[in-house]
């Protein structure tokens, strides 16, 4: 059995991240994600890596962007509001085509919002969020375990697609402590012939630009983009089904609100209720299959979400609105129980 | 036949966009001959920034990233801390660095960030057509100060410089000008020198380089380098604002 | 299949979140699945602080506590916010120190325990915490009362050692209160 330790959610993805080889992390001060950059500061100046402090989000998005460029494995971390501030980078991340890891572990909003645990940016990670046509990986953990997986995983995938990929977590999962392992991590490499490292007099100049003045040129870019995310959507989707094989009720649920729901569907199956549920781990590319062979099997589904019903869109996608779908959220830093996730199983049942 | 005269090689054989008169020609060659002269090409990272140098990209020969608006010390700061062994420099103008790009600016210095920056201070905003920046001088006429720049209304010009020169970070902040063949030649000295600076491990090193912008500013090229000397460089002089390693050696 | 759902609180600085990361450390130690969360943000400056471990058999649904099966009070405002949300048949310990009230329920079993005095008394004034996590821990049966030592040892950095045998008296001192 692999050896196990007892880390924070926030912990894991910072240990995770210098495991993959990441060893230069720029990021700006904001609650709840601050344990990420306090275990890089004491981290890599050991290791030989850098922990970069920068002046705004803006900053540290840019340093990433630069690091990126060079082809080193690259992170910054943050929450809501700062991810918001990043987003430009983010889209001249995507539009140059380097790969990055993003994190974002989310809190309240809109506005400076709270600092309790959301999923309200959902939207903004998976919809876009910055300018442009471009789509992140967007890998949403559920537990302490994940954190550490999916940015490996993360950083794995950014290489092999030159993309961002964004850790959607909340400050539940970035909080809690869990026993985690590292050992089944598998590292991949990628050549990077696209890096800037100096022409070294041996080739042609390599640059990194995401500014196309002819229309024409500027179209092409996002058609091969575009033939790059169908791929990722074909191949990269992620999610777990939980006592779907009989169920007639499907329960989605991300990240945390997964957890709850969890919960709920174990008391209503006590019940005598046939319910289960398909949790999304990439959140894009979205598990579109999995719901819609789903909306074969069960007349009913629930998107339990901490928001106020983003996700739901894509459930209802997904399932081509074959069969109706409701609603289970709190908002604002609030989490649903599981008793409130149980009442809106018990409604599904009776068909409201 | 002798060569007396040819583009250096640290520049590419693409025609540059710029107007007819700009300086920026003058200050990209400026460039490309102390990254000649270092030897240099085949290690150093360029950033380019938003506005006129936007495709500085396509000229210099050596590795080059576009930076977002305002960002290429940061951008630049990204490539460092990875690559400390390359040379990383950028080129910005003045609504670039001063303005939105303050803040990346500022905090590179005071982190004695070891890159070189070319800072290209024409008192305007060439690429969106000639609006009002951070330098240009009160009374100056531009499409956003139609009556002049009024300073009770939006504030004085910034002496980038001068104010860096507060900080205890930087290594190397100087003050050239473009506008006749001594200041060229002088101007040629500090860009070498800042790069220089960065292979010695010396620090963060800027060059601001008082240009013209003939277009916006409605003169001829002639007029234009004229205006510079009767009215740019009263208000920004030229000179060297701080040199670290220099006041170290006079002690 | 068992599951055991703990709930500490009480003011930040009285060690709520450390009782509660000593006994994330022991089930882990007995091979248990298990996750502990803390109340986070300012309110854990002097404000209220809490931490829910959860401890199971099974791998651990949801991290959050709505219905404790154990509930660690260590101040009259956490009684009284978390008095009524305990599990029927669960357990309340409380600083009876620090708190005069009685719980008026009848379907919990509650244990008061005079922790600050008790700490005082044994010359670790700052230990409440691990004298009321020791009842705990004889009230239900979530993870053993062995190996406290070493499992001290897996989280404590060896600098601070010196601490461990206090602790460990301390639980003991909470585990044997009748």
């Amino acid at each position: 059995m692999a050896e196990k330790v007892l880390m924070k959610g926030n912990e894991a993805i910072a240990e995770a991240a210098i495991r993959a080889g990441c060893r230069h992390y720029f990021g700006y001060p904001i609650t709840p994600q601050t344990e990420i950059a306090a275990y890089m500061a004491k981290k890599m100046p050991k290791i030989g890596g850098v922990f970069l402090q920068a002046e705004s989000e803006i900053a540290s998005i840019n340093m990433v962007y630069g690091a990126a460029a060079t082809g080193m494995r690259v992170m910054t971390s943050s929450s809501s509001p700062g991810i918001s501030l990043k987003t430009e980078g983010l889209s001249y991340i995507a539009g140059s085509d380097v790969p990055a890891l993003v994190v974002n572990v989310q809190r309240g909003g809109p506005g400076l919002g709270g600092i309790q645990p959301s999923q309200s940016d959902y939207f903004q990670a998976t919809k876009g969020g910055g300018h442009g046509d471009y789509r992140m990986i967007v890998l949403a953990p559920a537990s302490v375990q994940e954190m550490a997986s999916l940015t490996i995983k993360g950083f794995n995938l950014a290489d092999k697609y030159r993309m961002t990929s964004m850790i959607l977590a909340d400050g539940t999962i970035g909080q809690m402590m869990e026993p985690i392992s590292f050992e089944d991590a598998e590292i991949e490499t990628y050549e990077k012939p696209w890096a800037l490292t100096g022409h070294g007099n041996a080739r042609k100049h390599n640059i990194v630009n995401s500014l196309y003045l002819q229309p024409d040129a500027l179209e092409r870019t996002n058609f091969e983009r575009y033939e790059k995310y169908a791929a990722i959507e074909e191949n990269e989707p992620m999610w777990e089904e939980y006592m779907m094989e009989d169920a007639e009720i499907c329960v989605v649920a991300f990240g945390i609100a997964s957890r709850v729901a969890k919960n709920a569907v174990v008391a209503a199956r006590a019940e005598g209720i046939k319910v289960g549920l398909i949790r999304p781990i990439t959140l894009w590319p979205f598990p579109t299959k999995a719901l819609r062979k789903a909306a074969d099997q069960c007349k009913r589904f629930i998107s339990v979400e901490l928001n106020m019903g983003q996700m739901i869109e894509d459930v209802r996608l997904a399932t081509e609105c074959k069969r109706p779908v409701s609603l289970c959220h709190r908002a604002g830093g609030m989490i649903p129980s599981p008793e409130q996730v149980l009442e809106s199983i018990r409604k599904a049942q009776k068909g409201e | 036949m002798a060569v007396v005269f040819e583009k250096p090689k640290a520049l590419t054989d693409v025609p540059l966009h710029y107007c007819p008169g700009c300086p920026h020609g003058i200050i990209h060659r400026l460039v490309a001959e102390a990254i000649d002269e270092l030897g240099i090409e085949g290690q150093t990272i360029g950033v380019a920034p938003v506005g006129c140098a936007v495709m500085a990209y396509d000229y210099f020969a050596c590795d080059m990233i576009e930076a977002p608006h305002g960002r290429a010390p940061a951008v630049a700061t990204g490539i460092k801390r990875c690559r400390p062994e390359n040379v990383v420099f950028t080129y910005q103008g003045d609504g670039d660095l001063a303005s939105i790009g303050m803040a990346e600016t500022v905090h590179s210095a005071a982190r004695n960030e070891n890159i070189t920056v070319i800072f290209v201070n024409n008192a305007i905003y060439g690429m969106t057509g000639g609006q009002m920046a951070p330098t240009s001088l009160p009374g100056q006429v531009t499409q956003t100060s139609p009556y002049g720049r009024d300073v009770k209304h939006c504030g004085w010009p910034i002496r980038v410089s001068e104010m860096l020169s507060t900080l205890e970070g930087p290594e190397f902040i100087a003050r050239v000008a473009v506008n006749n063949v001594k200041n060229v030649k002088n101007a040629k000295k500090a860009i070498k020198k800042a790069f220089e600076n960065q292979i010695q491990g010396k620090g963060f090193s800027l060059v601001e380089v008082v240009s013209a912008c003939p277009t916006n500013w409605g003169m001829t090229p002639q007029k234009a380098l004229e205006w510079v000397e009767s009215d740019m460089l009263p208000y920004y002089p030229i000179g060297v604002y701080k040199d670290r390693s220099a006041a170290k050696e006079e002690k | 299949m068992k599951t055991t759902q703990i709930l500490i609180a009480g003011f930040g600085g009285q060690g709520v979140l450390f009782a509660g990361k000593f006994l994330a450390y022991k089930a882990m130690n007995e091979n248990k699945n298990l996750s502990w969360l803390p109340s986070y943000g300012p309110e854990m400056r002097g404000g209220t602080a809490n931490c829910s471990v959860v401890i199971s058999d099974m791998p651990v649904g949801s991290p959050i506590i709505t219905t404790p099966d154990v509930l660690i009070a260590m101040n009259l405002p956490s009684l009284t916010k978390f008095v009524d949300t305990v599990a029927p048949g669960g357990k309340i310990i409380i600083d009876s120190t620090l708190i005069d009230a009685k719980v008026e329920r009848t379907d919990v079993e509650v244990f008061y325990i005079p922790a600050t005095q008790m700490a005082k008394d044994a010359g670790f004034a700052t230990l409440s915490n691990m004298i009321l996590l020791g009842k705990a821990m004889a009230a239900c049966d979530a993870v053993s009362f062995d190996n406290l030592k070493e499992t001290f040892e897996t989280f404590i950095p060896a600098k601070k050692a010196g601490l461990i045998d206090m602790n460990c008296q301390a639980l003991k001192l909470g585990y044997d209160f009748t």
